[in-house]
């Protein structure tokens, strides 16, 4: 149990150091790799894993994080927006009244009241004790009804056969997927693939950690400095955090 | 008191030409519908209409209307056995039977669009008690158990006198199914066009129009394919009742929108469905109210056009404006984009902020029909191995007053 903590702190120490640079503007230290969760150990409930993205640096051309999601989940489109997944899309926003704009990532927002779960008639919709939200691919039934019930848009059915699956994200036609926050490289101790591309090749905007560990530096940020989530209106409490916005 | 007279019921005449043709064309077109699930299924759902953003479509539209008319279908032997009223009696067993197959039907539909309809004995097996969905599937399973133990304490010498208990059971079962049916989209808080607590008896007021217009359609059929005589006592009181739930399920549908209008929030998707949607303003008005409300309203109630040719009528417009409503229910609430930013402009590769497309498939739809010819399929079947309708439904033989009345006017004759 030690051993699995000690872990995390590592995880979360590798998850990057926030320095305010000026009002709403962070600099988020790159991560690097840590050590893993032993398998033989469940997840565990005083861990929430999270994310903060700091619209600010977000960059409106850049879609790293895109394109690594991508490669990491083994996601080849067939040309088919409509029907193509996407487990995280740019969202460019604009308020038409100021003329306010941020560009930001929006992803499954990995909610501690996630409507998928609630309406999923199987069960294959779960959260894991610390805070992902996943599908179990092998009892989706492919009814959608988790797309319905989603405020954020984040789930994407698989449309069609789907070929050069990677080991770490297996697909299957007729099931529903979305974002796992890389729940294979968190538990490996690493951060997911968007944090990592957004910090190697984008300008340093997200911040992985453990949002109930005051040690952490997305903890620490979200204490200081004001945080919205998408729709907290609806409570659902999403463990994806965005400042700037 | 009066007497029920005693009826003969008799099995359909399977040897008859018209059954034999009309058996072997819902035969085929639910092979068709099959045919077109496969493909569905094969293929992956990139060749339906059906998308990310939409994400239900044509084959839930056909599902929903086939559910909810369903528990619809059981008013007749509803209001036989939890109400008293003789004159429903001998159409009951039919009802029941009606509704069992219309759940059927729509059902198949529904499990056929599943991505994995494999997986249905998962469906069966895993249960997440807190989703609305999964309660359906115990409510329609439940159903089908309860309207078949109600069908044989109707059909049984027996038993039938003792059919209330089973039927008031029944009755209630189908208004917490519809409730349920209903609460799918309303417990959706996060879609604006759905998220209301008046889904709910909504959804029971459309199940008593479809429903009772789709069993008023079977029984004149049935009763013109076999020769049986059909009186006006039943057709008469099926044609108020009709011309009821029609106006009940358009003015809560307009509850529906004016009480979401009420809400700052929601003012842009009540416009979008009422006054500038395209298609979807167009169902609602040209083809749900107009078509399928107002049309049915005038044929069933203006005094000088009532018969079983304009009730018919009216009832295949009950259905086309039921099909319409749904439609604009299920897609174009779905077609209205979800609101992750309010007060901001969005724009995404995943088409945030836009109002999503959707055009219907040539397989969702023919799946679709489908289902509507298994539900009749059953009905053929079971009206040609069990006796679920009296030779004949004549005034005379279903009303004892008529028959008394009958008696009396040949008495009165009997001296001149």
């Amino acid at each position: 149990m030690s051993d699995c903590m000690s872990s995390r702190r590592d995880l979360l120490k590798a998850a990057g150091a926030a320095t305010l640079l000026a009002p709403g503007v962070f600099l988020l230290a790159a991560p690097t790799p840590s050590k893993a969760r032993p398998e033989d150990t469940a997840t565990d409930s005083s861990v929430r894993w999270g994310l903060l993205v700091d619209t600010n640096r977000c960059d409106q051309e850049c879609t790293a994080c895109v394109t690594a999601c991508k490669e990491e989940m083994g996601l080849t489109g067939h040309g088919r927006p409509a029907t193509d997944a996407q487990y995280i899309r740019k969202v460019e926003i604009a308020e038409p009244k100021t003329g306010f704009t941020r560009s930001l990532p929006v992803m499954c927002q990995h909610c501690s009241s996630p409507p998928c779960v609630d309406v999923c008639p199987t069960g294959a919709s779960f959260k894991r004790a610390d805070g992902i939200v996943l599908v179990d691919r092998h009892v989706c039934i492919g009814c959608r009804y988790c797309m319905m019930a989603c405020p954020y848009k984040a789930r994407s059915f698989v449309h069609e056969t789907t070929t050069d699956q990677l080991p770490n994200n297996p697909r299957g036609k007729g099931c529903v997927e979305a974002c796992t926050l890389c729940a294979h490289r968190v538990d490996a101790g690493i951060v997911p693939a968007c944090v990592e591309a957004c910090h190697s090749k984008g300008r340093g905007a997200m911040l992985f950690g453990d949002l109930l560990n005051p040690e952490h530096a997305i903890t620490q940020v979200v204490a200081q400095h004001p945080t919205s989530q998408i729709r907290a209106d609806l409570k659902t409490d999403p463990g994806v955090r965005y400042h700037g916005i | 008191m009066a007497h029920m007279p005693d009826l003969v019921f008799k099995e359909l005449n399977a040897k008859g030409t018209a059954f034999r043709v009309l058996f072997v064309a819902l035969a085929g077109l639910f092979l068709i519908g099959l045919g077109a699930a496969f493909y569905m299924e094969h293929s992956g759902h990139w060749v339906t209409g059906m998308t990310n953003q939409v994400v239900w479509g044509m084959p839930h539209v056909f599902a929903v209307f086939l559910i909810v008319a369903a528990s619809g279908a059981l008013n007749v032997a509803s209001i036989s056995s939890v109400f008293g009223k003789s004159v429903y009696k001998p159409a009951a067993p039919l009802s029941a039977l009606l509704a069992l197959a219309l759940l059927a039907g729509g059902l198949a539909v529904l499990v056929l669009d599943l991505g994995r309809p494999d997986r249905l004995i998962v469906a069966m097996t895993h249960f997440n008690f807190k989703s609305i969905f999964a309660a359906n599937i115990i409510l329609y399973t439940g159903f089908f158990a309860i309207v078949l133990v109600y069908l044989w304490f109707m059909m049984d010498r027996k038993l039938k006198y003792k059919s209330s208990g089973p039927g008031t059971f029944a009755f209630i079962w189908r208004l917490v199914l519809t409730t349920g049916t209903g609460s799918i989209f309303g417990f959706l808080v996060a879609r604006e066009a759905y998220s209301s607590a008046v889904m709910a008896p909504l959804f029971i007021a459309m199940s008593l129009a479809f429903g009772t217009a789709i069993f008023i359609l079977v029984l004149l059929a049935v009763c013109v394919i076999d020769k049986r005589p059909l009186g006006d006592v039943l057709t008469e009181r099926l044609r108020v009742l009709l011309a009821v739930f029609v106006a009940t399920t358009a003015y809560l549908a307009l509850v529906q929108h004016v009480t979401a209008a009420y809400w700052a929030g929601r003012v842009d998707v009540v416009s979008f469905i009422l006054l500038n949607g395209g298609v979807y303003t167009f169902l609602f008005w040209g083809v749900q109210m107009g078509l399928g409300t107002i049309f049915p309203l005038a044929l069933t109630l203006v005094p000088r056009l009532r018969s079983h040719a304009t009730l018919a009528f009216a009832s295949v417009l009950v259905v086309l404006g039921g099909l319409a409503q749904v439609y604009v229910i299920i897609i174009g609430g779905q077609a209205w984009p979800l609101t992750l930013f309010p007060g901001y402009e969005v724009e995404s590769s995943f088409f945030d902020g836009v109002v999503q497309s959707y055009s219907p498939s040539f397989p969702e739809i023919l799946l679709g029909i489908g289902g509507f010819a298994l539900a009749l399929l059953i009905v053929a079947f079971g009206m040609a191995i069990l006796r679920f309708l009296p030779t004949s439904l004549a005034d005379a033989d279903i009303d004892p007053h008529a028959k008394k009345r009958l008696l009396e006017t040949e008495e009165a004759g009997e001296p001149a």
